[in-house]
């Protein structure tokens, strides 16, 4: 997948939602047939449910003991009057921190795009469902724009931290939840676009400094956020809001934004907040311990 | 990445934390544990660069002998890796090694079975789950896992890939990929075949059969 241009056009001249192209595509290039491709996204969107039910309510603590019970701890303050985001965004926000503080206390996940990241596409996903009263149908198929956004990125970009930073992590879950959401929304193939684009463009920049080389400082919050961000880049979409640079230059931006991070703020934990005093002594206490 | 896939993207479903340190590391002992082929009963583990360095953080360790008892990489039980591996009666070891210019994410496995047999892995986790595999025995290899790999050792001389194959070819299985690696001519050589179906156990079992065959090893095809 070259471009999102590519699946733009194709949609449109098929009057078809951008997961229908996707997954035509993925037939052809697998050899699996649609029921297969289907079960498949199903078995993990059940996945990613049963680490976000696990996450709220269990005393979940990460590998290192740095971090856990957050998402608890968000979801029950979400209950009272003074939530500042309302009920709804409250749980978007937990939902994503819950899902990645079992992927740092060695849960089962699904990585997307990877384990680091693992929050935000349930959370925004599940949520929208809520919002939106979608099918179960319906979502599975929205997984498949997720995944074409995800893809484009991928091949022009990179969404591995080591290669492009954070912004190739939590930027790209952020862009592919934002463009599903679009979709389940009932938006067109070009507000996909739009809100994939929005939502990756405000993290540009992002580098990946987690502290001792874990999963947990600062990419468990990190989650909540791409997921706010993805939310709200997909009510931007909706409402016709359009973003000036279209998604494949902002992902060519955030490919070349990445080749020119020093190694030391893609995940080698040398640079960063990894090196912060604090930081610093965590990184002591857990491989001294 | 070029041709990147939906479930590239959107997967795999795994322990935690990290697909490299983890889902990777869990698979490397997966394919050790099916290349040594009889029941584990002692492992010595050498940790190479990243793995070495931050390794403990992400349960790199338990994923490791997790993979080496069998488990897949979205196994809960990963977590508990070490204390199933004591009361299974498996004997680990780790230890720290610089295995010169390899993957950061590199390992290399020692292995002894239950009747003594022994097999050197080495192997490396090369991000997002996927894995290589480049030293068997002491031959140069390289193979990921996604197909089914068959894998020969025998002593070189003429014919023998040709019998290897013809057993593979009559079962109907399509030969992805081939290579052979030598010890030096006319001593000994190693086959790896990658297949695009499962190879069903009763081929794998004739060219065990084959006369002069040293061991013949068979991965099925990972997801
Ligand atoms: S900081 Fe690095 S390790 Fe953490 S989520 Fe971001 S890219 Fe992944």
């Amino acid at each position: 997948m070259r471009s999102y241009l590519e699946l733009l056009e194709q949609a449109n001249s098929n009057k078809s939602k951008i997961s229908e192209i996707v997954i035509l595509r993925e037939m052809e290039a697998t050899g699996l047939d649609r029921e297969q491709l289907l079960a498949k996204m199903k078995l993990n969107y059940s996945v990613m449910q049963q680490s976000v039910e696990q996450g709220l309510t269990s005393e979940w603590r990460s590998f290192s003991g740095m971090v856990g019970g957050d998402a608890a701890r968000l979801i029950e303050y979400g209950k009272s009057e003074r939530t500042l985001l309302g009920h709804t965004m409250n749980k978007v926000a937990a939902r994503a921190i819950a899902a990645a503080e079992i992927n740092a206390g060695m849960g089962r996940i699904v990585a997307a795009p990877t384990g680091g990241a693992c929050g935000v596409l349930p959370a925004v996903m599940i949520t929208v469902q809520e919002i939106i009263g979608s099918s179960e149908e319906e979502i599975i198929m929205a997984f498949f724009t997720a995944a074409g956004i995800g893809m484009v990125i991928a091949e022009r970009a990179s969404v591995s931290g080591a290669e492009g930073g954070c912004q190739a992590e939590i930027g790209t879950a952020s862009a592919m939840a934002a463009g599903a959401a679009v979709e389940l929304a009932g938006g067109t193939p070009e507000q996909t676009a739009h809100a994939g684009a929005i939502a990756l463009k405000n993290f540009l920049g992002m580098v990946c400094d987690p502290v001792g080389g874990l999963v947990e400082v600062p990419c468990i919050k990190r989650n909540a956020m791409g997921a706010i961000k993805a939310m709200t880049a997909a009510e931007m979409a909706l409402a016709g809001i359009k973003s000036a640079i279209p998604l494949d230059e902002v992902i060519d931006t955030m490919a070349s934004i990445g080749r020119q991070m020093p190694c030391s703020l893609r995940e080698t934990a040398q640079g960063g907040l990894a090196v912060t005093p604090t930081g610093k002594r965590i990184e002591e206490n857990i491989f001294r311990g | 990445m070029k041709n990147s896939r939906v479930f590239d993207l959107l997967g795999p479903i795994m322990v935690g934390p990290s697909s490299s340190h983890t889902a990777g590391a869990v698979r490397l002992g997966l394919m050790a544990g099916k290349i040594l082929a009889t029941e584990i009963r002692k492992a010595r583990i050498l940790l190479h660069g990243s793995f070495a360095q931050t390794g403990k953080g992400h349960g790199t360790h338990l994923a490791l002998i997790a993979g080496l008892l069998g488990m897949y990489p979205d196994d809960e039980r990963i977590k508990i890796a070490s204390q199933l591996a004591e009361s299974y009666g498996v004997i680990i070891n780790f230890e720290n090694i610089d295995l010169g210019q390899v993957h950061p994410n590199s390992v290399k496995f020692e292995l002894t079975g239950a009747n003594g047999q022994k097999s050197t892995i080495i192997g490396s986790s090369l991000g997002g789950g996927k894995v290589i595999i480049t030293e068997v025995d002491g031959f140069r290899v390289k193979f990921t896992g996604e197909y089914s790999t068959l894998i020969a050792v025998y002593p070189d001389y003429p014919g023998m890939i040709a019998e290897i194959t013809t057993q593979v070819a009559s079962a109907g299985v399509n030969i992805a990929q081939m290579k052979v690696s030598r010890e030096g001519r006319g001593r000994k050589a190693l086959t790896v075949i990658e297949a695009d179906e499962v190879i069903k156990d009763i081929v794998v079992q004739h060219i065990k059969g084959l006369p002069k065959i040293e061991k013949v090893m068979y991965l099925e095809q990972m997801n």
